[in-house]
């Protein structure tokens, strides 16, 4: 053992074993290395599992009938599978047939049955959106895809699903066949219809027979005849609704855009509102106040103001911007309104300022930062020249601190973008088809109340009464608030280095 | 009068190292210039630490006048006292007077933004503004008010001819100031301050940050501007005062020992204590 250690060292090639771990200071490597792997394996899995399920929301499904054992027939969509235990009771009420089904599944799969959740939508018919389906009710003809079988998507009432049996202009049937009818539908359907002009009659699998009226349908498709063409055409068709439509369904069908628009104007007035309050409150601070103890103390507080709970600055918001100060406005000049609040209630503007106050401190840091940053040598340089303080700050101290600057808005910004609590205060609401933005006079319209993609997921996955049929629009929400941010942040880390690039040299 | 016997008479170093106020040696050549700064009595202390005792001196009109010395010695902190950039510093206080021909600089009512601007200064470390390269330059012409473009144009020209730079930028000069190189940027300074036509060039060791080509080419410049500027220069670089200057002050700890012609200075001091330091026996 010994005589190899020589022999080893005498070689003089380089011994791994010749330094500890902890001198070559590779556990240190590993150890930050592993953090930053971590964090970034859950931001990608949080992003990958949202982008997946976004994703897959509007693929057209096909439609399923199943016979059951008691001989019912469930027709619709499943959206997903799962495996659950059932209590003895349960099972023990069932049927004989299914009994056995069930028991002789149990004692295959250790205890477990499988069940399906089947959309199968014709609520006013059947008091439901959806059923579960376990898998040992199937009859012997197990899941059938029948060809003729429709998906129609309604203004009201959700999805209907059902085979045509006939179709009727002004109450007069036409035909009978379900192709014919199909036929007559598409050659009927497009923009304007006359209300209850036109109706498509359809058998549902309970066995009842429904009269749609074609201006109630948004979209229908043969949805086991399709094609991926097709597919690919109801697809987009449907991200398309989604990203410029209102919503219908109590949020739950349709699209997003009142959504899409609050959150864009509330957050570029935030950030129009936080950005000059901000870079005023740091200039004071870094370049006019004497350092001493009470700068400080007004540092540290705004500092701390940071960790102050969102929902704080909400109901700062709600009583301060919505009531003393909107009430004031309406006091003066809406009295012939009162007492409905004109912008004495919530609304963009109160959102975006109660925001601005929210991001405040990111901005001041951040400017205060960059303004500190700025060598003392170029003020030196501009006091030389004979320049007084605000000349020499407003024309090299800021343009030098710019990138720095914003830097602090896009952080506020993408803060700000994300933040949901305190605008259910201050004017987020569930549905607001009035944008603040429109071709009437006055064209701005800040004392209305918005809607907010951040709210709105909220609203969709915790406040919805078909919370089964919200759930996948969650996901697209989210995506597509991502997005936004995404799209807001780049914009401004663009701008910053096209300035950056202007005063190259100047580093960041 | 000093005469030669006074390279004989103690060792004033050492006396001025023990706190004692020494008055200082001038050539009797200085008295035939005219003074364009003058320097009266001037103390300036940090808060309770003295660094300028009682410093008189002229500096003459149209010549260039460098200030040496080891470092810590005062040079820069006499050399900012005279735009009085040390106001920025909050602890700083003085006592006596600076003229800036008949005008007091340190008196009750002087406004020191006008009186900056009569001057102009280069630092140290170049500092171009994040601006362009023409911004940079009219850049004391436009805090004052000026916006005649052509006005602007013809002295950014001048100013940027003055400081040998033009043939370099003048395709460039919307380009942004700091995209130069060092030696660049420096000589942009130069033309930034040279831009107003101040009555007195202040530079804090212009060249220590350049290499030397860089050097060579700012003190050829500098070489120019004699004559039509006068120049007050801090350099820690012996040859490079006596390359360019006309006129050489020896500080120490606060205190001008010797100040007289350069060829003087450099070849036949009248002190010994200016001969051990040029000739590197001391400091």
């Amino acid at each position: 053992m010994v005589s190899r250690k020589n022999g080893q060292k005498s070689n003089g090639s380089y011994s791994p074993q010749a330094a500890s771990l902890l001198a070559r200071g590779e556990p240190m490597v590993w150890l930050t290395g592993f953090g930053l792997v971590m964090g970034l394996l859950m931001v990608i899995a949080l992003v990958g599992y949202l982008f997946y399920e976004g994703s897959v929301t509007f693929w057209p499904s096909p439609v399923v009938q199943i016979v059951t054992l008691d001989g019912s027939v469930v027709m619709g969509e499943i959206t997903r599978s799962e495996d659950f235990e059932p209590q003895p009771e349960t099972v023990a009420a069932l049927g004989e047939e299914e009994i056995s089904a069930a028991q002789a599944e149990l004692s295959r799969r250790e205890g477990k049955l499988r069940r399906s959740l089947v959309r199968t939508g014709n609520f006013e018919l059947t008091g439901e959106h959806f059923r579960w389906v376990e898998d040992f009710r199937f009859g012997s003809q197990g899941i059938q895809k029948p060809k003729w079988a429709l998906i129609f998507e309604r203004t009201a009432w959700g999805r209907f699903y059902g085979v045509p049996v006939g179709f009727l202009i002004d109450g007069e049937i036409q035909t009978t066949g379900p192709e014919e009818s199909w036929k007559l539908f598409n050659e009927h359907s497009g923009q304007d219809i006359p209300p209850s002009r036109y109706a498509i009659r359809l058998h549902t699998a309970s066995g009842e027979t429904k009269d749609l009226d074609l201006a109630e349908i948004v979209r229908a498709y043969p949805a086991n005849q399709l094609g991926l063409g097709r597919k690919i055409g109801i697809y987009l068709d449907r991200w398309r609704e989604f990203l410029t439509a209102e919503p219908r369904e109590a949020n739950s069908e349709g699209g997003v855009f009142p959504a899409i628009f609050g959150t864009v104007v509330m957050t570029l007035g935030m950030t129009l509102l936080v950005v000059p309050f901000g870079v005023m409150s740091a200039l004071y601070l870094r370049e006019y106040a004497r350092q001493g103890w009470l700068t400080s103390m007004v540092r540290i507080s705004i500092n701390n103001l940071a960790g102050v709970p969102s929902i704080v600055f909400g109901v700062f918001g709600l009583g301060f911007f919505s009531y003393i100060v909107g009430g004031s406005i309406d006091a003066i000049f809406f009295v012939d309104k009162l007492p409905n609040p004109t912008f004495g209630t919530g609304g963009i503007i109160w959102a975006s300022l109660t925001l601005a106050l929210l991001t405040l401190p990111v901005v001041i840091v951040a400017t205060e930062e960059a303004l500190a940053a700025v060598p003392t040598s170029m003020r030196e340089g501009s006091f030389a020249c004979g320049a007084t303080k605000w000349q020499t700050i407003a024309r090299v101290v800021l343009p030098r601190a710019l990138p720095g600057v914003m830097t602090g808005a896009i952080l506020a910004m993408a803060r700000g973008a994300g933040e949901v609590a305190p605008l259910m205060l201050v004017g987020a609401v569930k549905l607001a088809p009035d944008l603040p933005l429109d071709q009437h006079f006055p064209f701005f319209h800040p004392e209305r109340s918005f809607m907010h993609l951040g709210f709105h997921i909220y609203d969709l996955g915790f406040q919805s009464q078909n919370s089964e049929a919200a759930k996948p629009m969650v996901f697209t929400t989210t995506m597509v608030l991502m997005g936004i941010i995404l799209l807001l942040n780049t914009a401004a880390i663009w701008l910053r280095s096209r300035m950056a690039r202007r005063y190259s040299g100047s580093k960041f | 009068m000093p005469t030669i016997e006074s390279r004989t008479a103690g060792d004033r170093l050492t006396r001025i190292a023990r706190g004692e106020v020494v008055s200082t040696t001038i050539h009797p050549e200085l008295a035939h210039e005219e003074a364009v700064l003058d320097v009266q009595g001037f103390n300036l202390w940090y808060g309770e630490t003295q660094a300028i005792f009682d410093v008189s001196m002229s500096i003459p009109q149209g010549k260039v006048t460098a200030l040496i010395g080891p470092s810590g010695c005062g040079k820069s902190t006499l050399l900012r006292s005279v735009n009085r950039m040390n106001d920025l510093i909050e602890t700083v206080s003085i006592s006596g007077d600076m003229k800036l021909g008949p005008d007091s600089i340190y008196g009750k009512s002087v406004d020191v933004i006008e009186l900056r601007r009569r001057m102009g200064m280069v630092f140290q470390k170049s500092n171009p503004f994040p601006m362009s390269i023409r911004e940079n330059v009219v850049y004391a012409l436009k805090i004052n008010g000026e916006r005649n473009r052509a006005v602007l144009d013809e002295v950014c020209e001048k100013a940027l001819r003055g400081a040998a730079l033009w043939d370099e930028v003048k395709d460039r000069l919307d380009e942004s100031g700091l995209s130069m190189s060092g030696g660049q940027q420096q000589r942009l300074c130069i033309a930034r301050a040279i831009a107003a036509e101040p009555e007195v060039l202040l530079m804090d060791e212009p060249c220590s940050a350049l290499d030397p080509i860089a050097t060579s080419r700012v003190e050829e410049l500098i070489l120019r501007l004699r004559g039509d500027y006068t120049v007050l220069m801090v350099t820690h670089n012996m040859q490079q005062a006596s390359r360019v200057s006309d006129f050489t002050a020896f500080m120490y700890l606060g205190q001008v020992v010797e100040y007289g012609p350069t060829a003087r200075l450099f070849t036949n001091p009248l002190l010994k204590e200016t001969e051990d330091y040029i000739t590197g026996r001391f400091g």
